[in-house]
Order: C-alpha cells, then sequence, then structure tokens
C-alpha cells in the first residue's frame, strides 16, 4: 500500500477522468436540449478507433483527436436525424447507435491492434510545471486535458449567460412552447446532438491515444455508460459533472493501483468496482429524490401533434 | 417538400412491412459494406442467408445450427419484450444470462458426479433463479427509489462478467483441469448435459423451452390480465394508474420475467453448446437479443421468425468469414444496421408522408 504516491495518483486520477469528462459534458448539453443519447458507448469506441488509426496514420495525434471528434459527430448525427425527423424512439435508437459504433470500430480497428500511437506532447506550461508538488499534481499533463476543463467552463457559461444557451435549455424543458415562440426545435436538437457526438469522440480518442494507449476491440469498456451515470449523477449541471467525472476516475484509479499493490480484496470485485460505484451513486441520487432532468428529456417532437 | 402527418392509429401494413424493408435496405447497404471491403456484394448475401440452409456442402452442419443459435436468442427477446412493452428498459440480459448459466452450472458442480436424473431439472431451476435474481436488483432500485433500470441493468453486466471470470478459474474451475481456466465439462456428464434431442436438427431444451416461452407470451398478451396491464402501462401509462393497475408489480413483473428467461437461456447454453463455464462463454446474446426483440415488433411470433433470421446472420456470417475471408465485425456491424433502418423505417407506420405543406404545420 505504501507503493501508492499521492502525487501520482492525482496525476493519474486526472487522466483517467478525462475521458469519461469529456463524454460526460457533451451528453450533458445533448440532454439539456431534451434529447437521450444512449449512444454515448458506441460514439466513444467509433472515436477511440478513428482517432487511433488517423493518429498511426499520419503520425500526429493532433491529427487523430480531430478526425476522432468529426467521425463520432458523424456517427452521432445518425442517430439525430432518426430521432429528430424519423421521429423513432430515443432509447432503442441510442441502444442500436452503441450496437452500430461496436461493430463498427471491431471492423475499422482490425489491423491496428498491437499497433503504437504518436504521443501526444505535454502542453508547457513554463513555470507552473516546476513548483513543488501541484506542479507534478496539476501541470504536467497534455492539452486535452486542460481542454476538457476549459470545455467545462465553457459549456457552463454557454448555459448560464447566452442567449443560445437559454434557448437550448427551453427546448429541452417545453419544446412545445419553444416552437410556439419560433425556434427551430429540431435544428437546435441536432445541433447539440453533435456537439455530444463530437465530445464522446475526443473522449473515446483519449482511451486509445493517451489512457491506454493502444487499441483493442471494445477497448471502452462501459465507460460510455458511466458518462452517462455521471449525467445523472451531476443532476444536468455542468461543475457538478468535473466532480462526478473525477469521482468515478478516481475510483478507477485506485481500484488499479490496489489491483497492483495486491491488497487483500479480490480481484473480481475491484474490477468490478467502478460499475458497482456507480449503482451505489445512481441508487443514492435517486433516492434523495433531485432529480432535476429537463422536461421533455426523451420525449420525441413532431410539430403537427 | 415532404412533410409527415401523424396516422390516426398505426398503419398494420406499415408495421409488417416495415421489418422486410429494413431487412432489404440492410443487405442493400450491407452488400456496398461488403464491396468496400473487396468482397463480391452478392455472394456475400448468398453466403449468409442463403448457403446456410441449401448449400449441399454447408446446409448438413449449420442447419442444426440454425436452432441452436435461435433458441437462446428467442429466449430472451421474448423476456425482454414484455418489458418493453411497458416502457421498462432491461438492457443487461446479458448479465442476467452468465448468472444464470453460473448459478446452474454451480448447483450441478455441487452434486457432481451425481447420475441422477434430477440433476438437469435442479440445474434449470438454479439457472432461472440466478437470472431471475440478478434482474430484481434493478427492479428493486426502480419499484424503490425509482432509479433508472437502464444504467442499472447494464452496469450489471459488468458486474457479471468479472464474476464470470472470477468463478472460472476459481470457484467452478475444473479440479482435473491441470490448473486451466474453465469448469468441469457439463456436456460430457450424462446427468446435466443439454443434449440434442432429435439427431441432425439442434433441437435441444433451451429450443424446446423458446417455443413454449413463445407461446406463453402470446397467450399472457392477448388472453391475460396481466398481459393487458403490461401494454396499458407502456401505451397509456397515466390511463395504467387510474385503472387500478400497480407499476411496481409490472415493474417486478417485467423484468423478473426478462430475467428467468435470460437465465435459463444461459444455462441451456451452458450445459450444452458451450459445455462449460469459462470466462468467454457468453457471445453477446443478450444484447443481440434486443435486436430481435425490435425486429420481431415486440410480438411472440415476430419474435421467432426475427430469432430464426437473426441466428441465420451469425450461421451466415461465420461461413463468410470462413468463405470469404469477410472480417467477423462486419456481421455484428450488420446486425446493428439492422437495427438502425428498422427504427428509421417505422416511421412509415406511425405518420403518413406528403408531398406539400402540410396545413397543420
Amino acid at each position: 500500500m505504501e507503493s501508492i504516491n499521492p502525487v501520482l495518483l492525482i496525476a493519474s486520477v486526472m487522466l483517467s477522468a478525462t475521458p469519461l469528462l469529456l463524454a460526460a459534458i457533451g451528453e450533458m448539453v445533448v440532454e439539456r436540449a431534451g434529447v437521450l443519447n444512449l449512444g454515448v458507448e458506441g460514439m466513444m469506441i467509433t472515436g477511440a478507433v478513428v482517432g487511433f488509426a488517423v493518429a498511426v496514420s499520419t503520425g500526429s495525434a493532433a491529427t487523430g483527436f480531430a478526425a476522432a471528434a468529426l467521425a463520432a459527430a458523424a456517427l452521432s448525427l445518425t442517430f439525430g436525424v432518426l430521432t429528430q425527423i424519423f421521429l423513432s424512439n430515443q432509447v432503442a435508437t441510442g441502444l442500436g447507435l452503441t450496437l452500430v459504433g461496436l461493430g463498427l470500430s471491431a471492423l475499422i480497428g482490425k489491423p491496428y491492434e498491437g499497433m503504437k500511437s504518436p504521443v501526444l506532447p505535454r502542453l508547457d506550461l513554463g513555470p507552473l510545471s516546476d513548483l513543488p508538488v501541484v506542479g507534478r499534481m496539476l501541470f504536467t499533463h497534455d492539452a486535452v486535458v486542460y481542454l476538457s476543463l476549459l470545455l467545462v467552463a465553457a459549456v457552463w457559461a454557454f448555459l448560464r449567460y447566452t442567449r443560445a444557451g437559454l434557448v437550448l435549455r427551453a427546448v429541452g424543458e417545453n419544446h412545445e412552447a419553444a416552437h410556439a415562440l419560433g425556434y427551430k426545435v429540431v435544428r437546435i436538437r441536432l445541433l447539440a446532438i453533435f456537439f455530444g457526438g463530437a465530445c464522446a469522440g475526443l473522449g473515446g480518442a483519449y482511451l486509445s491515444l493517451v489512457r491506454v494507449p493502444q487499441w483493442t476491440e471494445g477497448m471502452t469498456a462501459g465507460a460510455g455508460w458511466i458518462a452517462l451515470a455521471i449525467v445523472v449523477f451531476a443532476s444536468w449541471r455542468p461543475w457538478r459533472v468535473l466532480v462526478g467525472a473525477y469521482l468515478f476516475g478516481g475510483v478507477t484509479v485506485l481500484q488499479l493501483n490496489l489491483q497492483a499493490a495486491g491488497a487483500q480484496v479480490p480481484v473480481a470485485l475491484l474490477s468490478a468496482s467502478p460499475y458497482l460505484v456507480t449503482i451505489a451513486v445512481l441508487v443514492l441520487i435517486s433516492a434523495r429524490g433531485a432529480h432535476a432532468a429537463p422536461a421533455s428529456l426523451g420525449r420525441p417532437f413532431h410539430a403537427t401533434q | 417538400m415532404i412533410v409527415l402527418e401523424k396516422r390516426r392509429q398505426p398503419s398494420r401494413h406499415w408495421m409488417l412491412a416495415a421489418p422486410v424493408l429494413a431487412v432489404l435496405l440492410t443487405m442493400v447497404v450491407g452488400g456496398a459494406m461488403f464491396a468496400a471491403l473487396g468482397v463480391a456484394p452478392l455472394e456475400a448475401i448468398r453466403t449468409i442467408f442463403w448457403d446456410p440452409l441449401f448449400d449441399p456442402q454447408f446446409a448438413a452442419y449449420s442447419r442444426p445450427q440454425l436452432l441452436v443459435k435461435a433458441g437462446p436468442l428467442i429466449l430472451i427477446a421474448i423476456g425482454l419484450s414484455l418489458g418493453f412493452r411497458a416502457g421498462i428498459w432491461n438492457i443487461g440480459a446479458e448479465g442476467q444470462y452468465i448468472m444464470g448459466a453460473i448459478c446452474g452450472a454451480a448447483a450441478g458442480l455441487a452434486v457432481y458426479p451425481s447420475a441422477s436424473v434430477l440433476v438437469f431439472p435442479l440445474m434449470v431451476v438454479a439457472g432461472a433463479l440466478g437470472g431471475w435474481a440478478w434482474a430484481m436488483i434493478p427492479a428493486f432500485f426502480k419499484t424503490r427509489f425509482g432509479t433508472n433500470e437502464i444504467l442499472v441493468s447494464l452496469m450489471l453486466v459488468y458486474v457479471a462478467e468479472s464474476i464470470l471470470a472470477s468463478v472460472s478459474s476459481g470457484l467452478l474451475r475444473n479440479p482435473e483441469g491441470r490448473g486451466f481456466p474453465g469448469s468441469r465439462n457439463l456436456s460430457q456428464w450424462d446427468a446435466a448435459a443439454n443434449r440434442e434431442l432429435i439427431a441432425g436438427t439442434g433441437l435441444h431444451w433451451g429450443v424446446v423451452a423458446a417455443f413454449i416461452a413463445v407461446i406463453l407470451a402470446y397467450i399472457l398478451l392477448t388472453r391475460h390480465i396481466q398481459g393487458f396491464n403490461i401494454r396499458l402501462s407502456g401505451e397509456a401509462p397515466r390511463a395504467a394508474r387510474f385503472a387500478g393497475v400497480n407499476p411496481a408489480r409490472v415493474v417486478i413483473f417485467c423484468l423478473g420475467t426478462a430475467g428467468a428467461l435470460a437465465g435459463l437461456a444461459g444455462l441451456f447454453e451452458v450445459a450444452g453448446p458451450a459445455g462449460q463455464i469459462s470466462i468467454d462463454f457468453n457471445s453477446g446474446y443478450g444484447f443481440t437479443a434486443i435486436i430481435v426483440a425490435f425486429l420481431g415488433r415486440l410480438h411472440p411470433v415476430g419474435i421467432l421468425l426475427a430469432g430464426l433470421l437473426m441466428a441465420l446472420t451469425y450461421i451466415g456470417g461465420e461461413l463468410a468469414q470462413l468463405m470469404l475471408g469477410l472480417p467477423g465485425a462486419s456481421i455484428q456491424l450488420f446486425q446493428g444496421m439492422l437495427l438502425f433502418f428498422l427504427l428509421g423505417v417505422d416511421v412509415l407506420t406511425n405518420y403518413r408522408l406528403r408531398l406539400g405543406r402540410g396545413e397543420k404545420a
């Protein structure tokens, strides 16, 4: 147990929380617009494979991230078209998106198994990185970690202070009223879905390019579903999404560290712990009765209804 | 401009035509995907949908496989369809399937090497109970606290997978297996084996159970008050409450049935085709069954047909892998696309397409 160094622990929590944070903040925006997209896992794994493949072929991790965001966003648009234009059931379509994403990623990823990806360089933060303890803990990461934190702040400010954010929330709370006021419900939702897809893609690429860093089939292993749970945990608020993602990242790192340290706990229990914690948190949140879910969440919208 | 106009009632014609159209669309787009992978599209489609049944060389092997693969898919999908009709989204059937297999196999192995005729029935009951108990976890939290059953049931799949990994190299490991992971082979132990009942057909107890489940589900949904309650809860939750339907009871019934059926499917698989508990004996039937349930329109007879079709894509996919070098994942994608197209085409069931601007728009 003494082998667990707190400084490295915090640094690796940030590393493992980042993919969850990216996917969860994207999904939160989608849900605030009143759409429940259960396909996060599928979009993440598509981002993971496309990011990895493009980074390997171009030799640039940054290009990989961009491609991952685009690919996952493009995939999310199939969900958007089906649910918003063809008015299909959102739960079923989201599941379908996950199944399609898992199949697609396995197909694309086959030739890339066992390869190594180019390294994403650390962001040079000058003197900050040289600070004792704190510098090593917080300021030695790559750009995507800080991007994910900036994204949370940006989403928070967007929802709270901008007109467009207000419209998005209105669409999510009451789409009939928003429609009556002349807002384009379907278009706004499609944009939100696209944004959510791009974020999930970035999160997936972070897994395959930084966190692991390798491509293996089914490597997201439920991270997309945990991201969905984080949104519920966060009661659809940006800063709480941050807390949730770091909490879950922490659980993952802790169980890996305990496994490595050979703690006297069964391995099965340790490897199941992130999922058990997710269940426990979901139960606690629902038992407290604080839901705060957007009122139109998951309901289809058709202008003539 | 084309606009959608809501139908007063869902079109029965489109409800039946939608799955057929979805299959055709999947074949067209799937064919294009196969062409992109460098395989002649028509040949690939023929290898997947025709050769397993009618090719003189392969049919003898693959025809029985049709029932072997369709059995668990139908069994699980029937259970899921009840919940889906009531708006209860159990997507953790894979976990219930694993736990059923583990509990059933454990009950059998506890009395090894008994030759009693009661061993197999004991395993069947234990398997159903294992799946049921696993499904009761989300059911309990949903009815007690209103916890989202989608996420809880799915998270439990991962928990079940780590339990599976643990028992197959620990508690249930074959003591005579020279330390290799995996339990004793149940299909080679006469009292516990789920054998082929009619040689050359692939018919085993799991398939029989699937047929029985289809019939019982049909009776339940068309003739029994509980089936009516389930449909009412899904289509008009408020009306259901006014009619005195207890929502908690519907949740417990739907999740419990789905869990028990998935558990049964797992036990029959592990005592028959798979043979033993091993870390990867489960092959994703719990997830594919979701597609089967939708493709079958959540109707027992439809699920029977959809299960057979989906089993065909599994077998045909293996054949295409062997003969044409088609990657295994392309079949997974093919199955996912099928669900996507079905959901898309389904708009025609509830809406009518009209040219020009809708007056009410």
